[in-house]
């Protein structure tokens, strides 16, 4: 019914204002009006393609494309490797993404080694159920430092060279849109999830039901784990951690506490040290000890005496480096404008001891 | 007998007359002390408790002598102070900087995919100061321009919209206390004792005052279509665009917020500044922090950390996926694990017990590490979904046999269980989701020791 008939139908009655009371809950009630109207506004299709990225298990939100292993070789060892290691096998930055699979995995969906214990970290392809969940997070958050700027073939591509280091997919392998269902039923661990728990609602069943007993409820207590007398610093000096008021203080655990505070996160007003810290340097390189990359001071007593030192490690930060440092090459850092790196490296050059 | 002035001794702290006199040793000691001002308070004190008489009784020797904490009047008390807003953002007393997150050695390997744990050792009350609430950031954290952000509706809506931090802040608003927790807190301590403190044990736990707008509100002006669709997915707006599915159940029940607010001030950006999802109940990695997007969908997204991560590895070798209750739980904060008695006599046993499935209705409190059991006084405001901080008076007898424990129950009637009943069903690698019982065991010079027991 429109509004312009259903006002002529009640035109004579004495209190319009009435009807205007009356038309208006009508009107709210079937939801052509909302008291918030005016707020936000509708999506525009280029708005939605832009952000609406995700990708479900059933392959909705996939985009269409393709990606070689071969290409996906190429993007790994300049994007990927320096973190993950040539062959995704690398645990110095984040737990190694493939290994600890077999072939009678693949076969069964189930990985033997989740139950029998049999590798030493539960990797990636160990895991991961669904093969949009590899495609989605690589085009969502890889890579590390620059996340989203993949191209559709590039994340095609890696995610085919993952899947052929974990010996599912061969060499000469073009993952596609088209056949991302059939390597789907390749994954080791694709039946290797359940959702049969009490766990995912409020109103869900708890897998335990403990009695509340309150007197004589089982015999002495036994101590059955405590931490070893050698792992009593392993989080700093105690005594710093707590108040300096009140019932209890902390325990004194760095035996030369009063000269060596322990590490307080502060932030600092080096502007090197922040490029440090906000660049993604710290994924691969620590001030005073060796990682993926050599340390800060490594680094520094290398360099520091030699002529132009400053503008040649602000070149190699900006272009990456391989070769110098051992066999993982440093990945460029082409953002970083000519006063960031410069003072980025005199920061490094000042950690000379 | 032998008197010492523990090396740990705060400045300030008196130290009760041990007996009757002070030995030569005794007083040299005291003497090497650091002639401080208030040290040398002690050495004067003890050397006059030295010369031949001495009081009755160590108390009166003590009593006996007047505090200079208040026979010298202090600087405070003698001069000007500070002006007004010559902190224009109030800090903290400069005495309170041992309170502060921190990181776990070892935990991570890379600062920008970590943790920081909240210091719960000094905590009161049950709501967490803002620049003491945990951090997890997946891919670095990042401060927003709150005039350039926006919230986008999609899926199935009948209309799919964006919305301004301006036009979310002008709706409705509602303002509740929740905790979040993450589903990893206290996984460290699945297999075995792993970490001194209660800030490393259980310190992935804040709980705040969030302010914001019912999720439901915003799909139902968007059209919302409840019957197919079930699920969401929401999504943040730093690198890792972290993602989750939260079922419409939840939605629906008007609890989740899209929050702007927290402890009455924006978020801090560590915390999701300008927007991020509340989901009472439920595992911190669901409240997206730098909401960007909610997508209506008619099934689960499966991603990342609900298919790699967060997910409960079991006996059989299947993993639990989509866990995220946080099961009713409770620590006690005061004493725990590398605090000190300061002596024996009266103290307050106090903690925090929490549940993702309601309201807490009661706490008990161990002595003997779970075979009899106290009831604590529960502390208000007891809120559904929120940190209920409990309360029992206790005497420390000076002996070394003391397992404190704390024991939370839930208004489903859910017991907070023992390792021993969780590891029966989830095995030795479950790691998320721990919320078993924790064991302080306080030795006999006070120190208290974070222990499993059987």
């Amino acid at each position: 019914m429109n509004k312009f008939k259903f006002e002529q139908r009640f035109k004579d009655l004495p209190c319009r204002a009435l009807v205007a009371a009356f038309l208006c809950s009508f009107v709210f009630g079937v939801g052509t009006a909302h008291s918030m109207d005016g707020l936000g506004k509708v999506a525009t299709p280029d708005e939605l393609k832009a952000w609406d990225i995700d990708v479900r298990p059933d392959f909705v939100g996939l985009p269409k494309g393709s990606g070689s292993v071969e290409k996906g070789m190429e993007v790994w060892e300049a994007q990927c490797a320096s973190c993950h290691g040539v062959f995704g096998e690398s645990n110095e930055v984040f737990t190694p993404l493939v290994g600890g699979t077999t072939e009678e995995d693949i076969k069964a969906g189930r990985v033997a080694a989740l139950k029998n214990g049999s590798s030493p970290q539960r990797t990636t392809l160990m895991k991961v159920p669904t093969l949009s969940t590899l495609w989605d997070y690589i085009n969502r958050a890889m890579p590390w430092t620059a996340p989203k700027t993949l191209s559709t073939e590039e994340v095609y591509a890696v995610t085919a060279y993952i899947l052929n280091m974990g010996g599912l997919v061969d060499d000469d392998f073009t993952l596609s849109d088209k056949n991302m269902a059939e390597v789907q039923n390749k994954l080791p661990n694709r039946n290797g999830m359940q959702t049969n728990h009490g766990m995912w609602l409020v109103s869900g069943k708890p897998d335990v039901k403990e009695k509340r007993c309150m007197s004589n409820c089982k015999p002495a207590s036994k101590i059955t784990s405590s931490l070893p007398e050698y792992a009593r610093d392993s989080h700093g000096n105690l005594k710093d951690q707590n108040r300096l008021v009140g019932p209890v203080r902390g325990s004194v655990t760095v035996a030369d506490a009063g000269q060596k505070k322990s590490a307080e996160p502060k932030l600092s007003t080096n502007s090197g040290e922040s490029l440090f810290k906000a660049n993604g340097c710290v994924a691969c390189h620590a001030v005073d000890q060796k990682k993926l990359g050599p340390s800060v001071v490594a680094v520094a007593q290398k360099y520091a005496d030699k002529p132009d030192s400053k503008d040649y490690l602000a070149g190699k930060i900006k272009g990456g480096s391989s070769g110098v440092w051992g066999d993982m090459p440093m990945p460029a850092q082409g953002h970083l404008s000519d006063e960031d790196l410069s003072a980025l490296s005199a920061w490094f050059l000042s950690k000379k001891k | 007998m032998s008197f010492d002035i523990p090396s740990d001794t705060p400045l300030g702290q008196v130290v009760r007359a041990p007996e009757n006199f002070v030995s030569r040793s005794d007083i040299a000691l005291v003497n090497r002390v650091n002639d401080t001002d208030r040290r040398s308070f002690f050495k004067k004190a003890f050397a006059a408790a030295a010369v031949g008489t001495v009081a009755a009784s160590p108390a009166l020797a003590a009593a006996a002598k007047s505090d200079p904490a208040i026979l010298n009047l202090p600087e405070h008390s003698k001069g000007l102070g500070q002006p007004v807003a010559a902190r224009p953002y109030g800090l903290p007393s400069k005495y309170e900087e041992n309170l502060q997150r921190r990181e776990s050695p070892g935990l991570t390997r890379v600062n920008a995919s970590s943790v920081s744990f909240c210091p719960l050792q000094g905590l009161f009350g049950v709501v967490t100061p803002s620049g003491l609430h945990f951090e997890r950031h997946h891919q670095g954290w990042w401060d927003i321009d709150p005039t350039q952000h926006r919230l986008m509706i999609n899926g199935l809506v009948k209309k799919q919209m964006v919305f301004t931090v301006d036009e979310l802040m002008r709706m409705e608003s509602v303002s509740r206390i929740h905790f979040i927790e993450c589903g990893a807190n206290s996984g460290m301590e699945w297999g075995n004792v792993a970490v001194p403190t209660v800030q490393y044990t259980h310190g992935m736990l804040s709980c705040s005052e969030f302010t914001g707008v019912p999720l439901i509100k915003v799909l139902e002006y968007c059209g919302v279509d409840l019957k197919k669709g079930r699920f969401i997915l929401a999504e943040g707006a730093d690198g890792s665009s972290m993602t989750r599915t939260i079922p419409m159940e939840m939605v629906e029940s008007g609890e989740v917020l899209l929050a702007y607010g927290q402890n009455g001030e924006m978020l801090r950006p560590e915390n999701g500044y300008p927007l991020r999802l509340v989901v009472p109940g439920v595992q911190g990695v669901s409240w997206v922090k730098y909401l960007r997007r909610i997508e209506v969908g008619d099934k689960p997204y499966g991603t990342k950390d609900e298919a790699i991560h967060y997910v409960d590895l079991m006996p059989d070798g299947t993993h639990r996926q989509y866990t995220s209750i946080q099961e009713c739980k409770s620590v006690i904060t005061t004493p725990s694990g590398g605090q000190k008695l300061l002596a024996k006599g009266f103290y307050n046993i106090t903690g925090l017990a929490w549940s993702g499935r309601g309201k807490i209705t009661g706490v008990d409190v161990s002595t003997d590490g779970g075979k009899n059991w106290k009831t604590a006084r529960l502390q208000g405001p007891i809120n559904d979904k929120s940190l209920t901080r409990f309360n029992l008076p206790w005497v420390w007898d000076g002996k070394s046999d003391v397992l404190l424990q704390s024991r939370a129950v839930d208004s489903t009637g859910y017991v907070q269980p023992a390792y021993r009943a969780l590891r029966e069903v989830r095995g030795e690698k479950s790691v998320y989701h721990n919320n078993a019982i924790q064991s302080w065991r306080v030795d006999a010079a006070g120190e208290v020791h974070n222990v499993h027991v059987g």
